[in-house]
């Protein structure tokens, strides 16, 4: 394995991922967890760019830190979560869950030291860096993709509808 | 030298010399706003320190560094200190992907007057436009006031609303030139084909959604003073003060430039090809068509404060909601069917 440049920042931002995700799930302060999701999510973007995919990475940026996560600290500031003790272990459910969770994610981790120690995915494709422009990402989505694309939109616009209509029964 | 030093070095000369001239416009354009106010208003302004007050904006920056920093009891220090560097950092990085000048030659090398090249240039601005609410959020949460919390809370709330519009304002502008490179946008707008001419709605919702995103009147909700003291810096004193100002005042500026970049022609200049000058001149000419064209973006922002009074908070959402967004996607579709039908 060679020293490049790719390689140090890759090291540098995967154990600021790693670091970042263990603070956010550890911190008591509702608040300070969003904020250490925001810097996650700026780790992972950085990852994506290293992969070639700067699309991604810039939509990362744009959607999950600039949109999502200030609307999830919008809510977290105006609920003013201060009672840590009356959200924990309310509900059977979660810790089912978050036994499949886990389950899920020892067979990514497992996967994923698989195929990195048997050396299969060590180099990056010759294609990616012409894939992960937004050019040839639009194509895909609209000729091959076209129809998950529009199953995507009608969810995501009954969704909007049923959030409207929930809406408008609190204010009637 | 090796290639790549060069390559470096001519970046970090660029950087250097946009920062210091984004810097001392930033200082000069608190000193444009208190003299237009003042000549606004029939007062005559700062006008004591230096010739007509020229020196003004550095005995300021004294004033600001010498003052104690004050840290509210039970506030997040952490954050309390992070929030202002978070706002001034968004707010001059935003300028590294603005073309402010076509390529020159010098000493047999052709450089690009812009700092980074990135073919998703548009779409690097709307990111960091959308990161700039978290200075505005934390620091209005981590003060531990209620004053700086509702200022932050209203900042974050109309953010959100005046992006959609703003993303869907530069769609057209992206549809007419089939890029997101601004470098290229720019030098589709030769001659007399500016966007503000091809997009008139798309000027219009942009050039709002960018007053409403640098929280300059008639959007300033986040620090209206009659109703929240200071808004989200109620409990900022010194430099961390002093970093949120400077943060407006390059907002104002990144915005101006932006609204020069996709809808006034950039660095371009009509017809001033056709006059035959030597390459050198023209280059030099350009350049400082885009200052003079961001110098009265910026005299139209401080202009606009100091004429219209502020929003009421209904009434900043109506316009956000039923007003900007209909009109940007009205363009969008506008746009798509025109291009469609005329363009072979």
């Amino acid at each position: 394995m060679q020293f490049t440049l790719e390689f140090v920042l890759f090291v540098i931002f995967g154990l600021g991922a790693i670091a970042t995700a263990v603070l956010m799930i550890t911190r008591k302060n509702p608040i300070m967890s969003a904020i250490f999701l925001v810097v996650n999510f700026f780790t992972v973007a950085v990852i994506y760019l290293l992969l070639k995919a700067q699309f991604i990475a810039i939509i990362q940026v744009l959607v999950y830190m600039g949109a999502i996560m200030v609307l999830f600290l919008f809510v977290i500031m105006l609920l003013n979560l201060q009672d840590e003790k009356k959200l924990s272990e309310q509900f059977t459910y979660k810790k089912i869950t978050a036994v499949l969770l886990s389950i899920l994610l020892a067979m990514l981790l497992g996967t994923t030291f698989w195929f990195g120690f048997s050396g299969k995915y060590l180099r990056l494709a010759d294609t990616a860096e012409k894939l992960g422009t937004a050019e040839s990402l639009g194509k895909l989505l609209f000729t091959v993709y076209s129809f998950p694309v529009i199953a995507a939109g009608m969810l995501l616009l009954a969704g909007i509808v049923g959030a409207v209509v929930l809406a408008k029964k609190k204010f009637d | 030298m090796p290639e790549w030093l060069i390559d470096i070095l001519i970046t970090l000369t660029k950087i250097v010399i946009v920062e210091g001239v984004i810097l001392t416009a930033v200082a000069y354009s608190v000193y444009a706003e208190r003299r237009v106010s003042a000549f606004t208003q029939n007062r005559i302004g700062p006008n004591r320190v230096g010739p007509a007050g020229l020196l003004q904006p550095l005995v300021d920056v004294v004033k600001l560094l010498m003052k104690e920093d004050i840290v509210p009891a039970k506030a997040n220090r952490l954050v309390h200190a992070l929030a202002p560097g978070i706002s001034i950092l968004v707010a001059l990085s935003t300028f590294a992907v603005i073309p402010f000048g076509d390529k020159i030659l010098l000493a047999g090398r052709e450089i690009k007057l812009q700092i980074a090249d990135v073919n998703i240039g548009i779409l690097y601005i709307l990111a960091l436009v959308s990161l700039g609410v978290y200075g505005v959020t934390l620091s209005g949460w981590s003060s531990n006031s209620k004053y700086s919390l509702l200022g932050g809370l209203r900042s974050s709330a109309q953010m959100i609303s005046y992006e959609l519009s703003m993303g869907l304002a530069v769609l057209g502008v992206i549809l007419i030139n089939g890029s997101f490179e601004l470098d290229t946008i720019v030098q589709n707008q030769f001659g007399w084909k500016w966007n503000i001419i091809l997009q008139p709605i798309g000027f219009l919702t942009f050039l709002v959604s960018a007053f409403a995103e640098t929280n300059r009147t008639p959007f300033d909700l986040p620090e209206a003073e009659q109703e929240l003291v200071g808004g989200y810096h109620t409990e900022y004193s010194s430099m961390k003060f002093a970093m949120f100002f400077l943060a407006e005042y390059a907002n104002v500026i990144v915005a101006s430039s932006v609204i020069t970049t996709l809808y006034l022609g950039g660095w371009q200049f009509p017809y001033l090809q056709t006059f035959g000058l030597p390459d050198m001149l023209v280059s030099i000419l350009q350049v400082l068509a885009f200052c003079g064209k961001v110098f009265l973006m910026v005299l139209f922002f401080i202009w606009v404060r100091w004429t219209i009074p502020r929003f009421r908070y209904d009434q900043l959402m109506n316009l956000g909601w039923k007003a900007m967004l209909p009109l940007a996607l009205a363009n969008l579709v506008l746009t798509a069917i025109i291009l469609t039908l005329f363009k072979t």
